[in-house]
């Protein structure tokens, strides 16, 4: 199968316009004689459902949680980018689109990234409109604030719960559209699988989690909008229940994977405390704008921080790169805090951690303003560590927050499976190997308002219509599979709890799948994996039976994923004998120890296609053509 | 370093929602005071699956406080002893070695018991699409800042815009009333020069859907203000009922 990115022809600030036209319509009094199913109900799942709703399509939704609005584009909390230019500070289109390919170190299409820059205003104009209360000036307009990797302020935020506010207005547009029925919700199910017929995405299966019955749904198109993957790595900042499942059965219906590997890992977490630890809180990236990051200069050093005299002290991140100190971007920052405490320069009880310091800004701005600026942010550290960030300086280290890879996608953000399509954080599409801070929630809602309203069409004028009921055979043999899985896990009887073996495979996944990667680690890492899949088959544990809410049986079946797809991302980052963005090959560094990227050979979207249980899948590799910016080397010094 | 504690635990079990339920002990031994209190329930639950018994069921997603999935009676308050966390932000420095503690979930006709601590909050879900909304379509918005708003204004909005929707107001309340939830939604949008032109229809349809849910009347004790992690204020409630009052007579029916 040959990989057809679809970008159309013409300058890229033409190509979306041209695409927009030349899609075929589906006239609006036949838009209600289409079924279209949405999985997830995150920014992008809610966007889309509501927006594809009002346009007059029948939309059912799903997900996994109670409500809709429990989505983990909830928990977002600094900000959504858009090119508005309000700061008159020299922002366009054009410099979002080239901030955010930069940013991902040249590991993205530029079509796509022009288009999400190109629509990102009318974001923000649409979440104002449905009532989203974005920071005002006195004067009545919005305000800006700047993150990290941009030289402008274009960040619109709603104090630190940027992504709880888009989400809600994304919800209440979805809940609108319930209301007028034109959306049926279905909450507590989780979906299985994706039932193909004649080779097109045709319905889901999914398990009721109540009463764990198997139900078919029947559409003309499906929607992913699941997510990412970034509890595969057990501890990270996701919420418990974010997972791979949904991305993961497609994959194996042939929806390419994109770019597992380019994971990214946030430098400022909270550490882990003790072993008993089920997730990781982040603090926000602006609080580098006035900490800094140091450890002591001696190995061992187990002194209180109060105790370590300045000339003993470490600041790593201003010492190795002065002119951008400690705002470096995320995978930079992350690897340095590693290599200290691979050092055994970390601090805390544990060892792995580092400070952050507001002592000297204290000094500098006094404390009102820094409570002002930061106040609930050091709450949240104390509510959490009990220790006072204003006089002891915070402990922290990175953790794993967010995932650039995700099904492959063309230009209409249709995956190989044709009626499939992946929008949001389950796709790979927009931020290369490593994704700039507040660009998450953009990309979320330029996926559901304002890309697949359109590209939904062309595909379902296209396609010839049939109406295929849950009756079919295709449905019968996805319940039948789903139903035997079920019972295969159930029947293990073992010893060991779900939760034991995630915890080890997440282990697995930070130490040679994490910050820092390597040919021997990495085939390390296949080879545990295989094991410990094999060790789940045998010897996992699930008390109680399918009928019922059953909340380890959810679990293991996200866990026998996430085994699976482990195994991808290391062979992903096998094969990626470069450095770019949040991947780091040891092999492949400069002489002062930073990523090297290979233009010449790695300028590829790596897209694995399934071959079937336990046979390695094959790499299918889309070229990155740059036609308007010049790739460089990322330097901080 | 504070002393790890062994501690006891009166929670809430139920089968499902036709089982009658009753309250269960269990024992949980060397707990952090670091924990937060759903790890010492995810270290509870490890110990009962490893002795082949059914773990306690508890909704929880995000734990930052946000996602309002959590949310139990903890010694007779929601969210437990302090003030404007969830559940999941609690942490076991605030318990001491050889307390008790009584778990159990929120209780409401509204919100019927699905199994254990979980409940069933879909009425919120329904109230809003009720009428928890301005009624725009994607596209077609005008500029974001031809509609200028004062500081004022939106602070206030943004204050009753960030409920999470937990049910700890309903939980607090003698009545099971959901006044607060519905008034902060009323009170996020109406402060809103966009949120103004459906203002009427709002109230209406919201109250009316409320109390088609089953949820009683308030009558103004400020339980849920006192127990909401957001500390949603009992002037939202105010507000409602102004907005209520003015719409019934403002309203062709």
């Amino acid at each position: 199968m040959k990989l057809e990115s679809k970008v159309p022809a013409g300058g890229l600030s033409q190509k979306w316009t041209n695409h927009k036209f030349n899609l075929k319509l589906v006239n609006p009094a036949n838009k209600r004689k289409y079924d279209v199913i949405v999985v997830g109900t995150g920014l992008a799942g809610a966007s889309a459902a509501a927006s594809l709703a009002e346009l007059g399509y029948n939309v059912k939704i799903f997900c996994f949680q109670d409500s809709p609005r429990r989505a983990h584009s909830i928990a977002a909390q600094g900000g959504i980018n858009a090119s508005k230019n309000y700061p008159n500070d020299g922002d366009s289109t054009y410099r979002l689109f080239y901030d955010t390919i930069k940013g991902g170190d040249y590991r993205s299409r530029e079509a796509n990234v022009y288009r999400l820059a190109e629509v990102s205003n009318n974001i923000i104009d649409q979440c104002v409109a449905q009532g989203v209360p974005f920071a005002r000036e006195y004067g009545g307009l919005l305000d800006n604030r700047s993150f990290g990797g941009a030289q402008v302020s274009r960040t619109f935020y709603a104090r630190g719960e940027t992504g709880q506010q888009l989400l809600l207005g994304a919800y209440s547009a979805l809940m609108r559209q319930v209301g007028l029925k034109q959306v049926q919700m279905f909450t507590r199910r989780e979906m299985l699988d994706v039932v193909l017929i004649d080779g097109k995405a045709r319905g889901i299966v999914v398990r009721n989690l109540i009463n764990g019955d198997v139900e078919s749904y029947a559409a003309d198109a499906v929607l992913l909008c699941t997510g990412g993957y970034g509890n595969v790595f057990y501890l990270s900042t996701n919420a418990k229940g974010s997972n791979g499942t949904a991305v993961w059965r497609a994959y194996k219906k042939g929806a390419f994977f994109g770019n597992p590997c380019f994971t990214q890992i946030h430098p400022t977490c909270i550490p882990v405390s003790g072993s008993y630890q089920s997730k990781l809180t982040l603090m926000s990236e602006s609080l580098r704008n006035d900490g800094r990051i140091w450890v002591p200069k001696n190995p061992g050093d187990k002194r209180a921080p109060g105790q370590i005299p300045e000339e003993e002290r470490d600041y790593f991140l201003e010492r190795k790169y002065p002119s951008f100190g400690n705002l470096v971007p995320r995978d930079v920052a992350s690897r340095n805090a590693k290599e200290m405490v691979d050092a055994d320069k970390g601090v805390g009880s544990t060892g792995v951690a580092v400070y952050l310091d507001f002592n000297d800004a204290i000094k500098r701005l006094g404390r009102d303003k820094i409570e002002e600026k930061y106040g609930n942010l050091f709450e949240m550290y104390e509510l959490i560590t009990a220790e006072d960030p204003y006089h002891v300086p915070m402990r922290i280290y990175p953790a794993s927050h967010y995932t650039m890879g995700g099904l492959w996608v063309d230009y209409n953000l249709m995956t190989t499976v044709p009626g499939l399509f992946a929008l949001g954080e389950c796709n790979f599409s927009d931020h290369g190997a490593n994704r700039l801070g507040a660009s998450a929630l953009m990309q979320g809602l330029a996926d559901g308002y304002f890309v697949i309203p359109y590209t939904l069409g062309g595909y379902l004028a296209e396609m010839k219509k049939e109406k295929v009921s849950t009756d079919h055979p295709a449905f019968k043999e996805c319940e039948e599979n789903i139903k035997q899985n079920v019972r295969k896990l159930l029947s293990v009887k073992g010893k060991r709890t779900v939760d034991d073996f995630h915890r080890e495979l997440g282990n697995i996944m930070w130490n040679f799948v994490g910050m820092s990667r390597s040919e021997n680690g990495l085939k390390t890492a296949v080879e545990k994996i295989r094991t410990l899949r094999e060790e789940f088959w045998n010897d996992v544990y699930i008390p109680g039976s399918n009928e019922e809410l059953n909340q380890s049986l959810e679990k293991a079946g996200r866990v026998a994923d996430f085994l699976e797809l482990g195994e991808l991302m290391a062979e992903d980052a096998l094969q990626r004998r470069e450095s770019c963005g949040g991947h780091f090959r040891e092999e492949s560094q400069t002489e002062e120890n930073e990523a090297k990227r290979d233009d010449e050979n790695f300028a590829f979207v790596a897209a694995w296609e399934y071959k079937g249980q336990n046979v390695k899948p094959e790499l299918h590799k889309e070229q990155l053509v740059f036609e308007n910016v010049q790739p460089s080397q990322r330097s901080y010094k | 370093m504070a002393k790890n504690m062994n501690l006891k635990l009166k929670v809430w079990r139920q089968k499902n929602k036709e089982d009658k339920g009753r309250f269960q002990i269990y024992d949980a031994t060397n707990v952090s005071p670091d924990m937060s209190f759903l790890e010492m329930i995810d270290v509870v639950n490890e110990e009962l699956i490893k002795k082949g018994e059914d773990p306690i069921a508890i909704d929880h997603d995000c734990r930052e406080g946000i996602c309002g999935s959590c949310g139990v009676y903890i010694n007779g308050r929601p969210h437990g002893p302090l003030r404007e966390i969830t559940t999941c932000q609690l942490y076991m420095r605030h318990f001491h070695d050889g307390q008790t503690i009584v778990i159990e979930p929120w209780r409401a006709a509204a919100f019927p018991v699905i199994k254990d601590l979980i409940v069933d909050r879909s009425a919120f879900d329904r109230i809003i699409a009720a009428g928890g909304f301005i009624s725009v379509n994607t596209g077609g918005a005008p500029d974001a800042n031809a509609i200028p708003i004062t500081k004022d204004d939106q602070e206030w909005s943004l204050d009753a815009a960030e409920c999470i929707g937990c049910g700890a107001c309903v939980a607090a309340c003698k009545n099971a009333s959901a006044m607060l939830f519905v008034s902060a939604k009323a009170s996020h949008l109406v402060r809103l020069p966009q949120g103004k032109i459906e203002r009427e229809r709002r109230a209406l349809a919201m109250v009316a859907q409320m109390e088609k849910e089953g949820f009683g009347s308030c009558t103004n004790t400020e339980a849920c203000s006192a127990e909401c992690p957001k500390g949603i204020s009992m002037d939202a409630i105010a507000q409602l009922r102004r907005e209520y009052f003015k719409a019934n007579f403002k309203v062709r029916k």
